[in-house]
């Protein structure tokens, strides 16, 4: 685990689309009984042009961004040894089917507590206008040798 | 809807039981593209030293926030939602898991008409996430 990596930036993610069967599999995996995110016509009358997906859907997308830290032998972050700690969506408007999607990644906190390691890594989705849709930030604990 | 002004600090707006068996696991894992086979091998959870096949963290994030959505009127309501996880949930090939959650309003913002809610989720007797809150959209 590199400590010179906090601050890093990866380059945006190539562009996702978000499908309404896509966002329909999630939700139900999701156990949502959501109209809102399983119904077009109820997604239509709340204001949306598509189905909105559920909260945690934007980890699909950040997933690009966290296998480009994981890819990155210089950061030397073991995937065998990662333990998902603390997970957090900021929204500045939900996700709904049809947004093409964006995600870059910066490094925000390494710190060290024993023999372990806390990589944060905040990931902003934008739509493809680039606005700002929601940012997803992963503490991950990088377990020691010992 | 329940606009913030008839909401207390305290009140419980949402209460559920979350049935998981290794089928949910699967479709989760189907879903979200997490193949991560300790979440549906008993071979490989025993190899690395796990109790048994345990739930995605973002299975049980994802579900549980489902009360709030259904009671705060859908997704698109949600503002921000954050947890820690504290402990894994180990789901039987069997029995399955069940998780309780119980959603309390822990502040009000009048100005932003937002609530937070706090989370206590517990799969049998132990509570597997922490800080788990979610912003909301009210009134």
């Amino acid at each position: 685990m590199n400590p010179a990596i906090q601050g890093r930036t990866y380059p945006a993610t190539a562009p996702y689309l978000v499908g309404r069967e896509k966002v329909r599999e999630f939700a139900r995996a999701v156990l949502s009984a959501d109209p809102v995110s399983l119904d077009p016509s109820s997604a239509r009358a709340a204001g949306f042009a598509d189905v909105v997906a559920p909260p945690t859907f934007a980890v699909v997308v950040q997933e690009h961004t966290l296998a480009q830290l994981l890819a990155d032998e210089d950061a030397g972050v073991d995937f065998s040894r990662v333990v998902h700690g603390d997970q957090r969506f900021s929204f500045t408007r939900p996700i709904v089917a049809g947004d093409e999607l964006t995600a870059t990644l910066t490094v925000t906190s390494v710190k060290t507590l024993g023999g372990n390691a806390m990589v944060t890594a905040e990931s902003s989705i934008a739509d493809a206008g680039g606005a700002h849709v929601v940012t997803a930030i992963s503490t991950l604990v990088v377990r020691g040798d010992a | 809807m329940t606009a913030a002004a008839d909401l207390a600090v305290g009140q419980v707006v949402a209460e559920r039981t979350v049935p998981l068996t290794r089928d949910s696991l699967v479709r989760y894992a189907g879903a979200s593209g997490d193949f991560n086979p300790i979440h549906y091998r008993d071979d490989v959870a025993a190899s690395v030293g796990l109790p048994g096949v345990l739930a995605h963290g973002m299975l049980t994030m994802g579900a549980a926030v489902q009360p709030v959505v259904d009671w705060a009127g859908g997704a698109h309501r949600i503002r921000d939602y954050q947890v820690r996880f504290t402990r894994p949930v180990v789901v039987d090939p069997e029995a399955g898991a069940t998780l309780t959650v119980s959603a309390k309003v822990a502040a009000l913002d009048a100005e932003a008409g937002t609530a937070r809610i706090d989370l206590t989720v517990r799969a049998g007797e132990a509570t597997v996430l922490g800080k788990a809150q979610v912003v909301v959209v009210v009134g």
